[in-house]
């Protein structure tokens, strides 16, 4: 089973991943020990040298992030037919208990990898390296990360058993099964919606309300990172059933598929950038050095400015969604 | 957006530098680009052409009946009475049941197993007239026949059977027609001594696929000494051995991935005197650390885009125009009538984000550490050198 290109592309891809993240890893906990700026001392010039690999390493590890998500999506889609009983990527993802955690992982993976980048650029803006140590911690979290995602990885697709009977989307989703998945599929669309709707033009507003005034960028981060969990959970609740036009098919992936137009594609992906932009605007704008008084409310803003595009690209395509449905619930 | 222009014309201008860079230095690139061409051009045409004929076995399953019920007699399969075909044909859900006669033929003549098969009744074109038949158009080419020869086979008995050649099968249905021989029913049994009461296998449409795998349970409960397989199973098992071969095939291949990866390496790190001069010079001049970097990124970018097309198209060119000359008996894994057919070509996304992860990632892998050294050169130390 694990051999399949895709499979294989995508295990390279976390392999080297988790090796270059973790060599950062171990620079990192070198770096927190030993950074000095004060000094001149040649093991100071190694270190500020060294930084620089870190950053491209970390860049290259955030640009491969979303394609390998992607892949890996599309692929357990593929590879549904393999397993009686999985008509969809829900189906392989169940297939054994590794396909979630690895999914989370990268999502997860895409996300911190935005954020350290943010903090990397910020960084870079001042003199004195004020960000410093934060970012350093922050990669401490982004590469023992980066090795559970390759090792969830290897033993999902090591793991895959075509025999197994899975569930398939209809079961996960529907209302005989419990879990979280089930929970929110049940929420009802009279909650769901408003709920969403409120959250989305929330976020929206403080994001404008920031660029307009300079002020709560901390809480647009907090906001765009709060977005992304409602909105999957809209996906989930009313928006993939309104897509589907079927009131008890409520599957995130299948939304990928060329049969309903890519509709997953066109939500996803302005969500996904949005919701990075949005985290980096917040994290930007929570930078207080004086060194960065000028620079980090511009980057702010300028990352502000992105994520409320994003997401209200999202929320437009969401609302062009439900329009065109022929689905009344 | 100020902020976004200047980024814009900054890398821009980047990039203009890099062209210029690798244009200075052809022949030691063109090394490079060259093997990282055959690199991606080897991998892609697996890639290609596994998938292309992924494709084609589900197209054909698509119209294969959902059950074939086969006889097992001491662990082999074995004919069945006609008695089977009544047992299961009023089963609910069952829309329709048929009894199927085919065997194989060793063709002395092209050395090669060939299949006789008497065509369904239920398809539009009637089986041939009696001393007639039609083949294959591999088989046809590999005997060079033509419509009203006559061909003359050696039966069960021992005896010769002559049969008039009254056509050849379509070229497009070549991947699964290529060695067969259709025939009328009295001819087959004729020919092999199959009794009037047996068949060789059953089949059965399925309406509702969701019933399939009852109907099959059901079939074995009133047939214990049967074999049941699901066109589910069948595709699945297609799949499986396509994607086993493909796999085997990328896995021979990732060591010719490392030995390029080892090559791109030797090539960043090994920095002649001039260039370690140069970005001693860039340096002195202003440029940053950060702007080398990108400068160098950019040239493995611009290195891996360029090969990774060149590789594709060739690999497109070589499995759908050559018909994947390389990759052919491994892939395809037919005997000695090699089918002849057209591969529908086709762009994937996936397809091309798995070749881009499976040949750019170690380039970049094996380059970046080399080229950030490069980067961070000292322009005090190099220039004094």
């Amino acid at each position: 089973m694990i051999f399949q290109p895709a499979a294989l592309a995508l295990l390279l891809a976390a392999s080297l991943n988790a090796l270059l993240l973790l060599g950062s890893g171990v620079f990192a906990l070198h770096l927190l020990r030993h950074w000095n700026p004060a000094s001149g001392s040649e093991r100071q010039i190694a270190l500020e040298r060294r930084t620089y690999l870190v950053g491209t390493l970390v860049g290259l590890s955030l640009l491969l992030g979303l394609p390998a998500l992607a892949l890996f999506a599309h692929n357990a889609d593929a590879m549904a037919p393999f397993f009686t009983g999985a008509m969809c990527a829900v189906g392989s993802l169940k297939a054994n208990v590794w396909g979630m955690p690895a999914l989370l992982s990268m999502l997860a993976g895409f996300f911190l990898a935005a954020a350290w980048l943010v903090l990397n650029h910020l960084d870079g803006l001042g003199w004195n390296t004020p960000l410093i140590r934060g970012k350093y911690r922050l990669l401490l979290l982004l590469a023992p990360l980066a090795l559970a995602q390759a090792v969830l990885l290897w033993l999902y697709y090591l793991n895959l058993n075509p025999e197994v009977i899975t569930s398939c989307c209809g079961s996960l989703f529907g209302p005989a099964s419990g879990g979280v998945a089930a929970e929110m599929a049940a929420l009802p669309v009279a909650t769901a919606m408003p709920l969403f709707f409120a959250g989305w033009l929330l976020t929206l507003a403080v994001g404008v309300g920031f660029l307009a005034r300079g002020r709560f960028g901390r809480l647009f981060g907090l906001l765009a990172a709060l977005h992304f969990p409602l909105a999957l959970a809209a996906v989930v609740a009313f928006i993939a059933p309104y897509i589907y036009e079927q009131p008890n098919h409520h599957c995130p992936f299948c939304l990928l598929q060329a049969e309903h137009g890519y509709a997953g594609w066109v939500l996803y992906l302005p969500l996904f950038l949005g919701t990075a932009a949005g985290i980096g605007a917040g994290l930007a704008a929570a930078a207080r050095a004086d060194s960065l008084k000028v620079s980090a409310p511009r980057v702010a803003a300028g990352l502000t400015k992105v994520a409320v595009a994003a997401l209200g690209v999202f929320g437009l395509a969401v609302l062009f969604y439900l329009r065109r449905s022929n689905l009344v619930m | 957006m100020v902020t976004m222009n200047t980024w814009i014309e900054r890398q821009r201008a980047l990039i203009d530098f890099s062209v210029a860079n690798l244009g200075r230095r052809r022949g030691r690139n063109l090394g490079l680009f060259l093997a990282y061409t055959l690199l991606v051009f080897l991998l892609a045409s697996v890639v290609l052409y596994g998938d292309a004929l992924r494709r084609e076995a589900r197209l054909l399953l698509a119209d294969a009946p959902e059950l074939v019920v086969q006889r097992l007699a001491a662990g082999r399969h074995d004919l069945l009475p006609a008695t089977w075909l009544e047992q299961v044909e009023g089963l609910r859900g069952v829309r329709g049941a048929e009894g199927r006669l085919w065997g194989y033929y060793f063709d002395p003549a092209v050395a090669a197993n060939t299949t006789l098969l008497v065509p369904s009744a239920s398809l539009s074109t009637s089986p041939p007239a009696p001393g007639q038949m039609v083949i294959g158009a591999a088989l046809a080419r590999a005997r060079g026949l033509a419509v009203g020869d006559v061909l003359s086979l050696r039966g069960y008995d021992g005896k010769p059977y002559a049969f008039t050649l009254a056509g050849v099968l379509d070229a497009d249905s070549e991947l699964v027609s290529a060695d067969l021989m259709q025939v009328n029913a009295a001819d087959f049994r004729a020919f092999f001594g199959v009794d009037p009461g047996l068949y060789t296998d059953l089949v059965l449409r399925v309406a509702n696929p969701r019933e399939v795998r009852k109907v099959a349970e059901k079939v074995l409960q009133r047939l214990p000494g049967a074999r049941v397989i699901a066109r589910e199973e069948m595709r699945r098992t297609y799949e499986a051995a396509f994607n086993w071969r493909q796999g085997v095939l990328l896995t021979f291949l990732s060591t010719l991935m490392a030995a390029f990866a080892l090559l791109a390496w030797d090539k960043a790190s090994g920095l002649s005197a001039e260039e370690r001069r140069e970005i001693g010079i860039l340096k002195a001049v202003g440029w940053e650390t950060g702007d080398v970097l990108r400068m160098k990124l950019w040239e493995g970018a611009l290195v891996s885009l360029c090969a990774f097309l060149a590789g594709y198209v060739l690999a497109w060119l070589h499995v759908f125009y050559a018909d994947a000359p390389l990759f052919t008996a491994v892939l395809k894994g037919w005997s000695v009538l090699y089918p002849h057919f057209a591969l529908a070509p086709r762009v994937d996304v996936a397809q091309i984000a798995t070749l881009f992860f499976l040949t750019v990632l170690p380039f970049v892998a094996a380059t970046v550490v080399p080229v950030w050294r490069a980067a961070t050169l000292d322009p005090d130390e190099v220039m004094r050198e």
